[in-house]
């Protein structure tokens, strides 16, 4: 097929190793995403926290700059795990707004165009294109939690010794797992209801009205039934379960005793709802909807 | 001394992996159905289909609803065979689907595109997902789209294209990787005249580069004719007719239609001596089956011998429309 040819060849060279094909699709999702100004502002702005974090730790160990500024940060704002608890917080919440800006179009846009049948007539497995959707959100999101929050641990560690990491490592643990907690769910939520919603807003708004039916759905059943069970339809209560755990620091939530989910009924929740979503997935995400 | 380009090739080597593409083993048929049935629920849609299909170019025909299409979707693995399975180059779809998938390209009926993507960006990715490394794909991309005749317009947003273009897109990112089988769904859907002409073009010289082999599915007789030498026609889920055209021709070619005036009995006569089987169909008219040896001049001897004038003489060939005809009336599902 060469131009000067002009005439069919067949391709002879080599091949790309199978694992890595389904990191095509979130390299060529981020040339449209970041093609919007606005969202690479928005992108950019989630690095603020993390720097604000970095100059914190950084000043924690600087006595001549608390001197000057005549505050003592070591009372003010503890470098433990509640420092990380709350940048992890923050993190997610953006990762939150990210994933409703990127994440509606994700597959609805495919579905509404027909595209899938052009992926799956190629060495590309169901599984790997979803992954593949789900890796857009899931690389940009560690960017801005669990990699970030890494390096200030490390940083951290850096200026305060050897002994403090050691001590401290179920932080990195818990801002590592707490990250992909998070990661997973928005992902999976994401691409499930952009396949099944294929109106842009419509998608935007179900992924914020899933969280408020639920909250809303969990703290009815709860109240009107005096249980705590009411509360793994909840996601943001089953997510703030697991996160206190990881952090320790129990119900930081403030939520009566009697709402209060334990870690393994909040774990066992949010692998039901990721299930349901993969369901839901491979409901959806076929080359051809088969009329029975 | 150590050759530093060898060894550039051997870190390459290191992080890709060569392509297995298929044995082109001339015994070997390109698709070979194998009792293959598939089911929609309870319905049936492809009933025990076996055969052997070897032709560089084979047109798959049949009416509406016939199941082409769930066939070539079963053969990409887009649908689990009920029973029974098919090989292509001598692979199972049911357990190498994927791998199949590498050295197949598809173009898919209806439009099917990814949104905001310039032409070559699509095709590019498209040649990506089939495993080509990013710089190579890009490459056969601006290539297959030159080649097309899309190289023009290449920078456009598929959006903004005719529907003759986008056929051609479609073609394209069926072809930029390169496959050794290339499924066409109904590729001049839509064309107009010169669009159908130059697609059937391009599709006669991907047959005839002997590089790649083609399925094409057709409901227009005319597109399978030219460019097709096997078709393969699909009735209620069955195979009614499997053959080569060209020889179900030569096999045709040798009926005779004549129109004569003079002495018809006598003529007939001759003819019968020279070993050719006839029918007297009219008063002037006469069917006649030529035998291995003897030739048209040898009918205008005789005619001249009995003073008989030939006003007419027809070959009687079957065209795609009587075999498809034919097959229609009473296609019984057995090769």
């Amino acid at each position: 097929m060469a131009v000067y040819e002009h005439t069919y060849r067949p391709y002879a060279g080599p091949l790309t190793p199978e694992w890595s094909r389904f990191l095509i699709i979130p390299r060529h999702a981020y040339r449209d995403v970041f093609r919007s100004k606005l969202f690479t502002g928005f992108f950019a702005l989630c690095f603020v926290c993390p720097l604000v974090m970095a100059i914190l730790i950084y000043l924690h160990h600087n006595l001549t700059a608390m001197a000057i500024f005549q505050i003592d940060l070591r009372d003010l704002a503890p470098i433990n795990g509640f420092f990380f608890q709350v940048f992890i917080g923050i993190q997610t919440g953006l990762a939150f707004l990210l994933t409703v800006i990127i994440g509606p179009p994700l597959i609805s846009r495919d579905l509404s165009n027909n595209a899938l049948p052009l992926y799956l007539a190629r060495p590309f497995s169901r599984a790997e294109y979803v992954i593949g959707k789900m890796s857009v959100l899931m690389i940009l999101i560690s960017a801005i939690t669990w990699v970030p929050g890494g390096l200030l641990f490390l940083f951290q560690s850096y200026l305060e010794g050897a002994g403090w990491f050691t001590n401290n490592f179920w932080i990195a643990v818990a801002v590592f797992v707490d990250s992909w907690a998070w990661i997973g769910l928005l992902a999976l939520l994401s691409v499930t209801i952009s396949a099944w919603v294929k109106w842009r807003l419509a998608a935007s708004a179900a992924l914020f009205g899933l969280f408020i039916i639920c909250n809303a759905i969990g703290m009815t059943v709860n109240n009107v039934l005096r249980t705590r069970w009411g509360s793994l339809f909840n996601l943001t209560i089953i997510m703030k379960t697991i996160e206190d755990s990881l952090f320790r620091n129990p119900n930081a939530m403030g939520l009566p005793p009697w709402m209060v989910l334990s870690p393994g009924a909040a774990w066992v929740a949010l692998a039901m709802a990721g299930g349901f979503c993969l369901f839901l997935l491979t409901r959806k995400v076929r080359a051809y909807e088969v009329v029975r | 001394m150590e050759n530093p380009l060898i060894k550039v090739a051997e870190s390459e080597a290191s992080v890709a992996v060569l392509p297995k593409a298929p044995e082109l083993v001339p015994e070997q048929p390109v698709i070979d159905l194998d009792g293959l049935s598939v089911t929609f629920g309870s319905r049936p849609i492809l009933k025990d289909l076996r055969g052997e299909l070897r032709g560089r170019a084979i047109g798959l025909l049949g009416p509406n609803g016939a199941g082409k299409t769930t066939l070539i979707h079963t053969l990409l693995g887009f649908h689990s065979p009920s029973s029974g399975t098919a090989h292509i180059f001598g692979r199972d779809i049911r357990n190498e689907a994927k791998n199949i998938r590498t050295f197949i390209g598809y173009m898919p009926e209806r439009d099917s595109f990814i949104a905001n993507m310039t032409c070559v960006h699509f095709v590019r990715l498209m040649a990506e997902l089939s495993g080509l490394p990013s710089e190579a794909a890009l490459e056969r991309a601006h290539e297959a789209l030159f080649y097309l005749g899309l190289g023009e317009a290449r920078y456009r947003q598929l959006g903004t294209y005719s529907l003759g273009m986008k056929q051609l897109a479609k073609l394209a990112q069926a072809i930029a990787h390169g496959p050794r089988l290339i499924f066409l769904d109904e590729p001049t859907n839509g064309l107009d005249p010169p669009a159908r002409a130059r697609m059937i073009e391009l599709i006669r010289q991907i047959r005839d580069s002997g590089k790649a082999h083609i399925l094409l599915s057709s409901h227009l007789l005319r597109d399978v004719e030219e460019c097709c030498e096997e078709i393969l026609i699909i009735k209620h889920g069955r195979i009614a007719v499997y053959c080569n055209l060209e020889e179900e021709r030569k096999s045709n070619r040798k009926f005779l239609e004549l129109e004569t005036r003079g002495d018809r009995d006598g003529f007939a006569d001759a003819i019968a001596k020279l070993g050719c089987e006839y029918a007297l169909t009219s008063e002037r008219r006469l069917k006649l089956v030529l035998q291995d040896g003897v030739e048209i001049r040898d009918l205008y001897r005789i005619a001249a011998e009995h003073e008989v004038q030939i006003r007419r003489l027809n070959f009687k060939r079957d065209s795609l429309e009587d075999i498809f005809l034919k097959a229609m009336e009473d296609g019984n599902g057995g090769l």
